[in-house]
């Protein structure tokens, strides 16, 4: 029987200093989704709207490893992955609200956010389409010579689609500085991971494309900064792809809007209980990393700084009539 | 100088692709089976490419089709030119995805920050005994999505400017090149011109009627053309050669001029892209017209195997002449133009 190739065996540990960055970067989310549920709630935007709320830890502790020229893939659940790679709340929001302010003038909207210089360079609507874009952008690095690094986010739903698996097996054989990253949260849409899923570790996927794979505890901010540590240390030294497969949980239904009846209750509150972004805020205060005051000033600064990313884009104005049939081609053809 | 007369359309690609490369280190060559080690492409249009700018520049890929686009959308993203080749039109299918959600829509979805200047190179045709997954033009398809270009050279001079033009253009190019014609050759200059894109050839000027089309079935139409000669008739012969933007100008200033206007094309006629023109030129000739605007393509079928049907289903000379003649039948004064 084929072996997995195991990763995580020179991870490198989280200092305090990045922990409690890690821990910026969740509370910022976690308030974030917040706010955009309330906004959405109230009617004072129409948009869809995919909560990331559970998932904090992951992008937060990827980030925390990456440079601003490093690149990542996104899906339409992706606030959390660009809010952790550092696309400023006000064009965020503002592009979310449609507004001409906004990362790409409104015309891309919450599920195509765009923000090249933090490195958000696409926001894909399609499932599993990340990843062979992903790719393309990896290979400009190879080629450029430099060591930048791209992560490909999807979820545990985007492992069943072909894209997924043309994708792995392309970087795997041009060895291509990209790092997969999976997001399980045990549901793709309506369906529960199970019915769908033919391997009971999505991260085993990567036994047929000979890169290294790891399950990690996707709630767990050390463990997954030492897992994507060691994927981008290892293509950054040209040694190729790793799958990550983040285990966590969606605790909303897909979209807002959505009653979640089928999701299992119990497995719900379960989750819950367990929500990464006050155990791990209870961690950093226990371990002497943080204290209460230190923690409750850098939110109580995120909330001030996503109350004026929202005023600025709600009072921002729609794109002009004129940008309708702008940016179909470099130059304007009717 | 070797001594040089003509060449087919496979060189003249090959040739406008080496000279952009050697110009242009950020261009790219990707595919199934493209490099020299796999033989150059399956029909040799990337022959030598890989040999002489390396095996980083050129690359034979898995058969991946999304994750062919996908590298090429990511990797022209980030500053690099991509000359994909999907191996035949009809797997363009299993990349749509790639290609028109994402290739053609990201300049747009991202407010022009970033931006896909690819080619995806395809060849396909009908007549070559392929049967209905290899024969397909699907032009129609690709030119009815907004971001994307498409061209169709008829011969090797073209080509040879047009994939030069695609090459340099900023958006994506979707480069169309018929099976049953490259090995047609013309003179082409050996340090090549680029051919605007969205430019149509008037190739021929004359009175009667207008004649537009692309790709091989424009060689029909030529021929069509001499058929209708010795009749008297006098036509105007167009080579749309860019589809997407298609040359509205050019054909309506030329049907103005004639008064009729006969489009063929290989693809299905229903829906096709002669839909597409014959009603631009009813809103805007509209009056004008001395008859109905006539369409042909091919039935609305698969492309058949049996060598009793597949010739059935390309667009012949006969029907190019016929319609032509049709165009004038129900012109006012026939007899009084020399004809019946
Ligand atoms: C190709 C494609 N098929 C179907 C959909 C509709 N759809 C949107 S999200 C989704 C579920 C995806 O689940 P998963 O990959 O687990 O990601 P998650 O939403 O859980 O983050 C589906 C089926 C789509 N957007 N794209
Ligand atoms: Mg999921």
């Amino acid at each position: 029987m084929a072996t997995q190739i195991k990763a995580g065996t020179n991870a490198a540990t989280a200092d305090a200093a990045t922990q409690l960055d890690i821990y910026r970067r969740m509370s910022l989310i976690q308030q974030n989704d917040e706010a955009a549920r309330k906004v959405v709630r109230s009617g004072r935007l129409m948009m869809p709207y995919y909560s990331p709320r559970g998932q904090e830890c992951i992008p937060s502790a990827v980030s925390a490893n990456l440079n601003d020229d490093d690149q990542i893939c996104t899906i339409y659940r992706g606030t959390h992955d660009m809010l952790a790679k550092g696309v400023p709340l006000d064009v965020l929001w503002a592009e979310m609200a449609g507004k001409v302010t906004g990362t790409c003038k409104g015309k891309g909207g919450p599920m195509h956010i765009t923000h090249p210089a933090s490195g958000a360079i696409l926001t894909t609507g399609i499932v599993g389409s990340s990843m062979p874009i992903a790719n393309g952008l990896a290979w400009a690095h190879k080629l450029d010579g430099s060591r930048r690094v791209v992560i490909a986010y999807f979820g545990d739903g985007a492992s069943n689609i072909g894209a997924f698996h043309e994708s792995l097996n392309l970087a795997s054989v041009w060895k291509l500085p990209v790092i997969f990253v999976c997001q399980n949260n045990r549901y793709a849409e309506h369906t529960k991971y199970e019915a769908a899923t033919a391997v009971d570790q999505i991260s085993k996927r990567a036994i047929s494309y000979t890169m290294p794979g790891v399950t990690v505890d996707g709630n767990d901010p050390l463990a997954v900064y030492a897992a994507a540590n060691e994927a981008v240390t290892r293509a950054r030294d040209g040694e190729g792809p790793t799958l990550i497969e983040a285990v966590t949980f969606r605790f909303f239904g897909h979209v807002f809007g959505d009653d979640d009846a089928y999701m299992d209750k119990a497995e719900k509150a379960a989750a819950m209980d367990k929500d990464p972004v006050p155990l791990f805020r209870a961690k950093l205060i226990a371990e002497g990393i943080a204290t209460e005051e230190q923690l409750a000033e850098i939110e109580a600064k995120l909330a001030v700084d996503i109350e004026s990313a929202v005023q600025f884009a709600l009072s921002s104005d729609m794109p002009p009539p004129e940008e309708l049939t702008r940016d179909v081609f470099a130059e304007e053809i009717a | 100088m070797a001594n040089r007369s003509k060449i087919t359309i496979i060189q003249a690609i090959n040739e406008a692709i080496a000279q952009a490369m050697a110009a242009d280190d950020k261009i790219l060559v990707l595919g199934e089976d493209v490099a020299d080690r796999e033989g150059g492409g399956v029909v040799g249009v990337t022959r030598g490419l890989s040999t002489r700018f390396g095996d980083d520049r050129v690359r034979s890929t898995p058969i991946a089709e999304q994750a062919i686009m996908g590298a090429a959308i990511g990797a022209a993203i980030n500053g690099y030119k991509p000359v994909a080749e999907i191996m035949l039109m009809n797997f363009t299918t299993v990349a749509m995805d790639m290609i028109v959600n994402h290739a053609a829509k990201l300049r747009y979805m991202s407010g022009g920050q970033t931006t896909v200047p690819i080619v995806i190179r395809m060849m396909t045709g009908a007549g070559i005994a392929s049967g209905g997954q290899h024969s397909d033009f699907l032009e129609a398809w690709f030119a009815h999505t907004a971001g994307i270009k498409v061209v169709a050279p008829t011969n090797a001079a073209d080509a040879k400017g047009l994939m030069l033009s695609a090459i340099a253009d900023p958006d994506p190019v979707m480069f169309i090149e018929c099976s049953r014609a490259y090995g047609n050759s013309c003179e082409v200059p050996e340090v090549g011109e680029p051919i605007p894109i969205g430019k149509a050839s008037v190739v021929q000027e004359g009175t009667d009627v207008t004649i537009v089309s692309y790709s091989e079935i424009f060689q029909r139409a030529i021929a069509a053309a001499k058929e209708l000669e010795k009749d008297g008739v006098s036509v105007e012969l167009i080579d749309l050669r860019t589809i997407a933007p298609w040359d509205r100008e050019t054909v309506i200033a030329s049907v103005r001029k004639t008064g009729r206007a006969v489009i063929a094309h290989e693809a299905v006629r229903q829906f096709g892209v002669g839909a597409e023109i014959a009603a631009t030129l009813q809103e805007d000739l509209w009056g004008e017209l001395k008859a109905p605007v006539k369409r042909l393509g091919a039935p609305y079928t698969s492309v058949p195997f049996s060598q009793g049907l597949e010739p059935l289903f390309i667009v012949s000379v006969q029907q190019i002449v016929e319609a032509a003649r049709a165009t004038i039948g129900t012109a006012a004064a026939p007899v009084a133009m020399g004809i019946n």
